[in-house]
């Protein structure tokens, strides 16, 4: 089977929806959206995700993200980033829904500006919070595999543990919890933020994740659109190799070539 | 009396801006006056959503908190 057929064949569904591309990206820190949506095209990304701000009500004429990166091309995955509370949370993703008529969202709440960490405590509160009015909620957490599961319990459509602070670009610190929430999850596990590069992609796919979710390591790249199509092939990789079932580790040699009939 | 007020100034407060108008029928008089394109926004009127199939069916009132919002980039 060559690699076209087999990734092509090799879905994912979220809340319902059937999904090929395992590669979610951001739009932030492009240096313009044609830059971005250039980006997400060399990803083959089919998710994004976006933020809600206030208009700019002194020039309603300044470039807008639905002119470049288009609703009707991307499925938008709207964020709560800059919420601090569950309020604030239900607040932003209730105008996001109005926005686009979109209930698949992605729950962000952090407690700390300078590790950008979340607070574990107020997300599983506004989780609850969404769930009970009609969101489907991408949570971001860390890589506890405690909440992760009480994420689940509450009715997480995917749980996203963190690969490292966002925008660290530190790849995964931690590949036992991770393996750990993969291990016991039930619904879709995404590792979101922290990723560096190419390789630290394809080791999240390879661990299991069922896709990944980046956007300094493609934004802040030298070469942003070169490195989003790197990511498409890691992330592709990645996953070919989770698929395929690595070969044991060993610790002494075993010779490729044969023993036998050695002149 | 209705008449008078329609015409009379009215102050809202936009995004956090203090703004005042004059004549605006409705929310969605204030969405155009606005130079904003009604498919691309969100607008909460102090605190509540307003559908965008109701703009127009939604006066304003002098005082009102109006937030509008949409997509930009994001991680």
């Amino acid at each position: 089977m060559d690699g076209a057929t087999h990734t092509q064949e090799d879905r994912w569904n979220l809340a319902g929806r059937t999904f090929t591309s395992r590669l979610i990206i951001g739009t932030g820190k492009y240096k313009d959206y044609a830059q971005n949506a250039a980006a997400a095209e060399a990803a083959g990304a089919e998710i994004v995700t976006v933020a809600l701000r206030r208009v700019n009500l002194s020039d309603p004429s300044q470039q807008m993200l639905v002119d470049y990166v288009k609703p009707d091309r991307f499925t938008y995955l709207p964020n709560t980033a800059g919420c601090f509370t569950g309020e604030e949370a239900v607040r932003t993703l209730r105008l996001a829904r109005e926005a686009g008529g979109w209930d698949l969202v992605k729950l962000e709440v952090l407690s700390d500006p300078k590790l950008l960490y979340p607070d574990m405590e107020e997300t599983l509160r506004a989780l609850k919070m969404l769930i009970a009015e009609g969101f489907q909620v991408m949570v971001y957490c860390t890589d506890d595999p405690v909440y992760a599961r009480k994420l689940e319990d509450a009715g997480a459509c995917a749980v996203m543990p963190l690969a490292a602070p966002i925008g660290s670009g530190l790849g995964i610190l931690n590949k036992v919890n991770i393996g750990l929430i993969i291990e016991q999850a039930k619904v879709p596990v995404l590792v979101d933020a922290g990723l560096g590069t190419a390789s630290d992609a394809a080791i999240a796919m390879e661990m299991g994740c069922d896709a990944v979710l980046m956007n300094t390591a493609i934004s802040d790249a030298r070469d942003p659109i070169l490195m989003a199509s790197a990511m498409k092939h890691a992330v592709i990789a990645g996953r070919q190799a989770f698929l395929a079932g690595r070969m044991p580790r060993r610790v002494y040699g075993d010779p490729s070539s044969p023993q036998s009939g050695l002149i | 009396m209705d008449d008078v007020l329609d015409e009379a100034v009215m102050t809202l407060t936009i995004n956090g801006e203090e703004r005042s108008f004059s004549g605006l029928s409705d929310l969605a008089a204030l969405v155009l006056s606005l130079g904003l394109d009604p498919r691309k926004v969100a607008v909460e009127r102090n605190l509540e959503i307003v559908p965008r199939s109701a703009y127009g069916a939604t006066a304003l009132s002098d005082g009102d908190r109006i937030e509008i919002v949409h997509f930009i980039g994001g991680g």
